[in-house]
């Protein structure tokens, strides 16, 4: 039998349940609590990091489910998205853009160097600097002295708005008031990393050295293989590994780990692969989940295409809206595993409601679709013959089901054409989107970084956000955005969020169509699983059985 | 002979130029901008992708994209892929783990279906040659992942005789299953071709002779027939080698195998132009190595064929 350091307390009972029963050899005995084997080390599905495993660098969840493990930032995220301090003391802010930061003391990454105030100012430096072309550095975009930074060619290595008072203190000064900023704080973005990796960022990305509930194993990265992950016993924090470590087995086909699911090779299946959601629930019994999480699926519909602006573009935006069920289309092609959409965020948030005024305009109502057509008509006729299409990747995530579903109804409640315009690959996709390019409306999609009502609004809808892929512009959507972000707190924030929405539900630059849901599956070997917010699993509570 | 072996070698060099030339345009034409893709569905930060356009030479015209490639290959730095690994390093993992199954696949079609084909042949129209015609038409018929898929839930999951996935170290028992999957179809094709190169053979006037001077019926079977009756044969694996290594795409997405199909299909996604060429090329090169050879087998094999210049 192998002695992990996961727990002393474990390691102590298991010391003396073995003395007990006179055990010495390596059989796999059942130890007969509730806690389960605290040395299983469980075998999990992931998907080969995009980029190095330097935090900022991470945009995709391939790497982030990785560094989520190995790193532990100021706050993290509860399984209901709340956030809990993790290295913070405290983060506090009167008018919601001055912050004052102040983290735990004796902080250690695993090579043994302390985090302090100037770890956590030199990695968001780092992460932010155009120099240095992290993929995730607009997550410090906030922060002042952030566009100094990070314009094209800059040289400036540090952020004004960051000041180290003291080794456990450092302010931040944002360009303006955000009051939920601080929930962003546990994204991985933030995650602090010792100087190594700044010296040789290029040797950490591969071997990075971390502070959270798990450690790189020895030479743990093999890539396209596999990534082993060991439990880091100096950690302290809210998320102690309750198992001997976790293996992240990378899958390139989702079909090939649902197989090694089923005959227990692998211990747990993040996401059920489309080809088994008929059957994954009397394949696996009890041992799968089914749990909303943040993120939705819309489809955007460009303004700047003339049958779609103007107040036809709007009544038209609305008849599609209300010419979908939404309820079918989960129940027939996800078998229960979306939820219809009610509002533009996700049911997980904090401050999400189902009744929003307007949201109506979600529900399906075929007679007052073909009314509101007809009245847009009016204003400017739709050519009979033009389709209305929508745009999406057929290389993976199974959209062609819903989307040829979804015209299908189009096509019988309103008496338009309307087809799906598939694209060899994502990025093929996306270009059209980034460009403006666009012939009619593209799937899309949010899955939130934070979990934040803002997250779902401010990046996708504010004129000329990155992400607007509908180039929608409306100044009184704005107006109440930086109500919201500048209100004292969060839930005040939170308010102001949701009277955003009631404008975006009249508009509908995009029509939300449904929740996500999480579907995963255990193999019989494990127990405890659960999942967080972000459809995510709790990796560090599973436990053998 | 070492005449005929070095022109071979040289008229690599113009396939070599020509093969990479083609498929680094035809990565190049795919559309869609892979720097703006590494971004996903957020916006795109300008500052950073200039930066990795440059780092991976996307900000140059194609001509001078494909020359600076050219150079990296002389100078054995193969550049890098898009997390910042050298790509001699990724060539260095993913083809090994090919090469294993690729072998393994055709010592598998070489064996059972040389062994079938004969026996088929010389019991032409009886009971086993009905049977194992038939079954090698199913076996062409089902398209190669409808095999895979089939064999992985039965043998893996229902029987749990092999795991229906490969582990990390991808072990020879390990690849046994993919292997067959890999080389079924190949396997009736050689046991057809054995069979009907057999059938041929059996009617010939040196086999009659052969007989007729009262050779033992083992003698007459392996030298004079079976060894005549592999020219085809021996043509149509060494072609198929490289297929086999190529064409592990299905079969590794299948059975979850790190090798050479995985990683091309994860970087002609991703626009990856340098590691695609890098590994087609040597996929090329194997090829055309893998036809030489089987042209100087042919010379052992069969005496008439002298390679003289």
């Amino acid at each position: 039998m192998r002695f992990s350091r996961t727990s002393k307390a474990l390691g102590v009972a298991a010391i003396i349940a073995l003395a007990a029963t006179g055990c010495g050899g390596g059989s796999s005995n059942d130890s007969g609590s509730s806690a389960g084997d605290p040395n299983k080390v469980i075998i999990a599905d992931g998907s080969e990091p995009q980029r190095p495993l330097m935090p900022a660098d991470i945009n995709e969840v391939g790497g982030g489910k990785i560094a989520t493990l190995i790193f532990s930032g100021l706050v993290s995220y509860d399984p209901s998205g709340k956030p809990v301090n993790e290295l913070a003391e405290s983060i506090e802010a009167p008018d919601a853009q001055n912050f004052t930061i102040k983290i735990k003391k004796d902080q250690k990454f695993t090579n043994g160097e302390a985090i302090t105030a100037k770890t956590f100012v030199d990695s968001w430096n780092y992460g932010a600097a155009a120099k240095n072309a992290n993929l995730s550095a607009t997550f410090f975009e906030s922060i002042k002295g952030y566009d100094e930074t990070s314009a094209e060619g800059s040289t400036v290595e540090t952020m004004s708005g960051l000041k180290v008072v003291d080794d456990s203190t450092f302010t931040v000064e944002l360009k303006q008031p955000e009051s939920d900023w601080p929930l962003r704080l546990g994204y991985t973005a933030f995650m602090p990393v010792p100087s190594a990796a700044l010296a040789d960022p290029k040797t950490y990305g591969e071997k990075p050295v971390g502070n959270g509930p798990y450690k790189m194993a020895e030479n743990g990265w093999q890539h396209n293989v596999q990534i082993q992950l060991v439990p880091n016993a100096d950690y302290n924090g809210p998320r102690k590994a309750k198992n001997g470590g976790v293996t992240f087995k990378i899958f390139q086909n989702d079909d090939a780990a649902y197989q090694d699911l089923l005959s227990n090779n692998l211990d747990i299946l993040q996401v059920i692969p489309t080809s088994a959601l008929k059957n994954f629930k009397s394949d696996l019994g009890d041992r799968f989940i089914e749990k909303p999480y943040a993120g939705n699926q819309t489809i955007a519909i460009p303004e700047y295409l003339p049958e779609w602006s103007g107040e036809a573009g709007k009544l038209r935006r609305q008849a599609i809206s209300m010419a979908i069920n939404r309820e079918e289309i989960t129940k027939v092609i996800f078998s229960g595993g979306r939820q219809p959409a009610k509002d533009f965020t996700a049911p997980v948030l904090d401050g999400y409601s189902d009744s929003i005024p307007g949201s109506d305009n979600l529900n399906f109502d075929a007679t007052k679709a073909k009314d509101l057509w007809a009245k847009a008509d009016a204003i400017q006729k739709w050519d009979p013959n033009t389709a209305f299409t929508i745009a999406y990747n057929a290389d993976k995530g199974g959209h062609k089901a819903w989307v040829e579903a979804l015209t299908n109804q189009l096509k019988n409640n309103l008496g338009i054409k309307a087809e799906g315009l598939p694209f060899a690959t994502f990025k093929e996709a996306r270009d059209l989107a980034t460009t403006a390019k666009l012939t009619g409306a593209i799937r899309a999609g949010w899955q939130a970084d934070y979990p934040s009502l803002y997250n779902f609004l401010g990046p996708i809808y504010k004129t000329g956000a990155g992400s607007n892929d509908a180039r929608y512009e409306n100044p009184a959507f704005d107006k109440a955005i930086s109500d919201g972000l500048s209100a004292p707190s969060v839930a005040e924030g939170n308010k102001a969020m949701n009277k955003a929405q009631e404008i975006l539900l009249q508009d509908l630059p995009a029509i939300p169509l449904w929740y996500q849901v999480s579907q995963g599956g255990w193999s019989t070997g494990v127990t405890n699983v659960d999942y967080g917010w972000d459809g995510v699993p709790l990796y560090y509570n599973i436990t053998g059985k | 002979m070492a005449t005929y072996i070095l022109k071979r070698f040289l008229q690599l060099i113009p396939v070599f130029l020509g093969a990479t030339l083609l498929v680094y345009f035809l990565v190049f034409s795919l559309p869609g901008d892979p720097i703006a893709a590494l971004f996903g569905d957020k916006p795109v930060n300008e500052a950073v992708a200039a930066k990795l356009r440059a780092q991976y030479n996307l900000d140059q015209p194609f001509i001078i994209q494909y020359l600076l490639y050219l150079k990296s290959i002389f100078t054995f730095d193969l550049g890098q892929d898009f997390s910042g690994r050298p790509i001699a390093a990724v060539l260095g993992e993913v083809f090994p783990v090919t090469a294993r199954l690729a072998v393994m696949a055709l010592i598998f079609e070489a064996v059972f279906g040389i062994a079938f084909g004969l026996i088929a042949g010389l019991r032409k129209g009886k009971f086993f040659d009905g049977t194992v015609l038939i079954a090698s038409l199913i076996v062409i018929g089902i398209p190669i992942f409808v095999l895979g898929f089939i064999l992985q839930f039965f043998i893996g999951v229902q029987l749990g005789w092999a795991k229906p996935t490969v582990s990390a170290a991808a072990t020879v028992q390990d690849l046994i299953l993919p292997a067959i999957v890999l080389g079924l179809a190949s396997f009736a094709y050689v046991l057809r071709l054995t069979r009907t190169s057999v059938i041929e053979n059996m009617n010939a006037d040196y086999v009659r002779t052969a007989t007729a001077k009262g050779l033992s019926r083992f003698r007459v079977v392996n030298v004079h027939i079976l060894r005549n009756s592999l020219i085809p044969v021996v043509t149509f694996l060494g072609a198929d080698l490289g297929t086999l290594m190529g064409g592990a795409i299905v079969t590794e997405g299948i059975f979850n195998v790190p090798g050479v199909g995985n990683r091309l299909y994860r970087a002609v996604l991703s626009g990856e132009g340098p590691t695609v060429v890098s590994i087609v090329t040597v996929l090329v090169l194997i090829y055309c190595l893998s036809n030489l050879l089987v042209d100087l087998l042919y010379a052992w094999l069969d005496p008439r064929i002298r390679y003289d210049s």
